[in-house]
């Protein structure tokens, strides 16, 4: 029966979420964008509330690795509200309170949702409770990710990884960074593996940390691989070089996490807004949903227009993950949710900045950093361009040949 | 019988019927098309209101009959019940095998063919709203279903699927907020063989409409009404025998009142729009029309006139899903079977990203206007997102329409193809109020 409100049995992992977000990352959202690469100590102590969260809602996934297709309980028919739904809520929630101290929560990389996405099971033991970032782009590649030429040999019971990734998110502080690398570039996309490398192992080596527009508390780092030899039980899949797969196992963490990173451009998105109606409630302006639009002060038509945008990207995230949850095949609608999210949360962020005037445009308030941490959000995990490519690409029935 | 035997008894009557029939007949057809062009054409011919039955009332309810609310749901669920899935592939055979190919004639002629209204009517469009002691067909009354079944129509053609659903918007109107009396003498009628055209008419002739500001006045007047004003845009005004007026009655606000069309006073005219042409959309005029007391419909409620606008807010929406979709599905092989400079255009992302960001945010506006009614089913207060649906409906299903006829290039601009029809009908979502109901 359709109904797209949020099931009673999350409430509670979402009002713990939005405390968290209030309680914790609002009081230092500020301190942590002014003081960029320094380590947020108060999360330490987070990361355990959220882990005692998880083991006490009852509902797993209020993080990362809640992305996990549970393909057992397919097929029975019966509508399923799972991890993929609850994840998502509870990382709009965070996203409410900062996208940047999100991103670099202990344990919630984006590598641990490439491990719970591909790993087998004794990986995803062995990795269980530990932080993971993902390294997939290099200098010469960031959207082409076929493209890239960090190479793994297999010399005995160990891969040597040797390349450069930059862009790797929460790179400095995580346990492990899971490379992407691959056996044999003249194979193409078929050849791309990854492998969970350790983060002291003497072959990563660490160049630098970025300096960013916005998500400042989360560090970004740039790796060396220099002989950097993993033992080849952490490669994450299949080491046979499929070509009729081609790039689906890799493809499918992206399956899995772009509906988060919808997510996170949701709850930001919602953040800006409320901040902006209560600034025009103060200015005396005030949105009226039964009067047409055009009848309405131009500031809350303005509004009402970005709430819209706001609905349809939040709709389509749980969509997306919905999807995940009943074991439908959601690329097509993780790429909508992403593309519509990522775009909406940069307008909006923008248009409210410009809403609130120098009250949005100063460090006075939140509303511009929100309006700069935006903008990461339209591009990783696969920019706009990408997510419109994939989209058309479905919707046309066209191959990444045919329409490149 | 339940529910659901007697909803699939509907849904199989009109299949086999769907099967069983050949294309128009042309020669009725073409009579109706003739006669339709000359009222159409026929600017500023004023005539007096359709000939209404003589609605009475045969047995009368102690109360009014309500259908049940839908059953409260828990999940968050985007799947059809099996009752709503089966009455959609119904309507989307009917719209893609029936409506579909009757469109630009009807568009043409201003008018929709009566066999298409009478195959409609079969399958149950217009007494959605009827509750089942007056001849309904379903218990429980779902706004969801009405939305998918306005999407279905839609799919087909706009402005059919706004003639088909005009009178149901009337019975709508009476299941929701009509009393015992006004049910008993109306409602059957829509249950019958020969169910009346009616319409329920909101929209005024002037710029910036707020439903909220009426200009058409009811005034008390011996124990009853007279109104005066001009109601724009009412589909199928000419036929109408049973009207559902908006009017600010004196002394109470915006309200609904029930007007017979036969009353003295009441014209109509035709008004020909941009888009919705096979609906016929007529202008209605109220001079000095006199109505007595039990014509105002739901004690004149202010919150059940709003209601009412957030209702028809929510239907106009879902028919911009369904013809943003028939844009979608109608330029997809398009774009990849034409090919200009060696190669499909559909290979160049110029042409590919639009055809993506029409796919993204239909897709969007079809969770706005679903959350929209479930809410209403639900019995939650849903004016937030009926003016959400409808902000991102007007805005993105005008841009689908023109995206469409865009992609097409000048093949686009001629009525060999209908994405320029599409174009004229979903700039109608942000400009109407009221006509129909979900």
């Amino acid at each position: 029966m359709i109904n797209l409100e949020i099931p009673k049995k999350f409430m509670p992992l979402v009002g713990q979420a939005h405390q968290v977000a209030v309680e914790v990352f609002r009081p230092i959202s500020r301190k942590y964008d002014l003081a960029e690469h320094e380590y947020p100590k108060e999360l330490d102590m987070l990361a355990s509330v959220i882990d005692g969260v998880n083991a006490g809602s009852g509902i797993d996934g209020a993080g990362a690795a809640g992305v996990r297709r549970d393909t057992s309980s397919n097929g029975d028919g019966a509508n399923r509200n799972g991890s993929n739904l609850s994840t998502v809520l509870s990382v709009m929630e965070l996203c409410w309170g900062d996208v940047g101290l999100l991103l670099t929560m202990p344990r919630q990389g984006l590598g641990n949702s490439a491990i719970a996405s591909v790993a087998n099971e004794e990986q995803l033991a062995r990795f269980d409770g530990r932080w993971a970032a993902m390294a997939i782009t290099e200098p010469e590649a960031g959207s082409d990710s076929a493209a890239i030429r960090t190479t793994a040999v297999l010399d005995g019971e160990e891969y040597v990884l040797n390349g450069e990734k930059i862009y790797v998110t929460s790179g400095e502080r995580a346990d492990l960074v899971v490379v992407w690398a691959t056996l044999d570039r003249s194979q193409g996309r078929a050849a791309i593996k990854s492998f969970v490398v350790e983060r002291d192992n003497p072959g990563l080596k660490l160049d630098r940390l970025e300096h960013k527009l916005g998500i400042r508390a989360s560090d970004t780092a740039a790796f060396r691989l220099e002989d950097c030899r993993v033992p080849k039980d952490d490669m994450l899949g299949s080491p046979d070089i499929n070509i009729k797969q081609g790039f689906a196992g890799a493809m499918q963490t992206f399956d899995n996490t772009r509906p988060l990173v919808a997510a996170m451009a949701v709850g930001l998105t919602r953040a800006c807004l409320e901040e902006t109606t209560a600034q025009l409630e103060l200015a005396g302006v005030h949105i009226d949903h039964t009067a047409p639009a055009l009848t309405q002060h131009a500031a809350a038509a303005r509004l009402q227009k970005m709430e819209a945008d706001y609905e349809s990207a939040r709709l389509l995230t749980l969509q997306a993950a919905w999807m995940a949850d009943n074991g439908k095949p959601n690329s097509l609608h993780a790429s909508m949710a992403k593309a519509k999210a990522g775009r909406t949360c940069v307008d909006v962020a923008l248009g409210c900045v410009e809403l609130c005037g120098s009250v949005g445009y100063s460090e006075s308030g939140l509303l511009e950093k929100w309006a700069r941490d935006a903008k990461i959000l339209d591009i990783f995990e696969g920019t706009q361009q990408i997510q419109l490519l994939i989209v058309a690409r479905q919707l046309l029935g066209k191959t990444s040949a045919d329409l490149r | 019988m339940s529910t659901a035997e007697r909803s699939m008894g509907l849904g199989l009557r009109a299949l086999n019927r769907l099967a069983g029939s050949d294309l128009l007949d042309r020669a009725g057809l073409r009579k109706r098309v003739e006669r339709s062009v000359f009222q159409g054409t026929r600017r500023g011919f004023r005539t007096a209101g359709a000939a209404s039955r003589s609605f009475n009332a045969v047995a009368r309810l102690a109360g009014p009959a309500r259908q049940a609310a839908a059953r409260a749901p828990g999940l968050f669920d985007l799947t059809p019940d099996d009752e709503q899935q089966m009455l959609r592939e119904a309507i989307d055979a009917f719209a893609a095998e029936r409506i579909r190919p009757a469109a630009l004639l009807a568009d043409g002629a201003c008018a929709t063919p009566p066999e298409i209204l009478d195959l409609a009517a079969e399958l149950g469009v217009g007494i959605l709203g009827v509750p089942e002691e007056l001849g309904g067909v379903m218990a429980e009354r779902s706004a969801v279903t009405s939305v998918l079944v306005t999407e279905a129509l839609a799919r087909g053609d706009l402005g059919i699927a706004l003639a088909a659903l005009a009178p149901s918007a009337v019975a709508t109107a009476l299941g929701l907020w009509g009393n015992g009396e006004q049910q008993s003498t109306y409602l059957p009628a829509f249950a019958s063989e020969n169910a009346p055209a009616a319409a329920l008419a909101l929209l005024e002739p002037r710029p910036l409409f707020d439903p909220m500001r009426l200009e058409t006045r009811a005034r008390a007047d011996a124990g009853g009404w007279i109104l005066n004003g001009a109601k724009a845009l009412v589909p199928r005004a000419a036929e109408a025998e049973l009207f559902v007026v908006a009017a600010e009655a004196e002394g109470r606000g915006p309200a609904l009142f029930i007007v017979e069309s036969s009353t003295s006073g009441v014209f109509t005219e035709p008004e020909p729009a941009m888009g919705l042409r096979a609906a016929a959309t007529g202008r209605l005029i109220l001079e000095d029309v006199r109505l007595p007391s039990t014509a105002l419909l739901g004690e004149g409620h202010r919150e059940v006139f709003l209601e009412c606008v957030q209702r028809a807010r929510v239907a106009w929406c879902a028919l911009s899903v369904g013809a943003a979709q028939a844009v979608l599905d109608y330029v997809t092989p398009y774009v990849n079977e034409r090919v200009a400079f060696g190669e499909p255009i559909s290979n160049r992302q110029a042409v590919a990203f639009a055809v993506a960001d029409i796919g993204i945010e239909l897709e969007g506006m079809r969770l706005l206007t679903y959350r929209a009614a479930s809410r209403a089913d639900a019995g939650k207060s849903f004016d937030r997102e009926a003016a959400l649906a409808r902000r991102l409906c007007a805005e993105q299903g005008s841009r689908i329409g023109s995206e469409g006829v865009q992609l097409l290039g000048g093949h686009g601009y001629v009525k060999e193809h209908p994405v320029e029809r599409w174009y004229r009908d979903l700039r109608a979502a942000g400009v109407m109020e009221g006509a129909l109901l979900v």
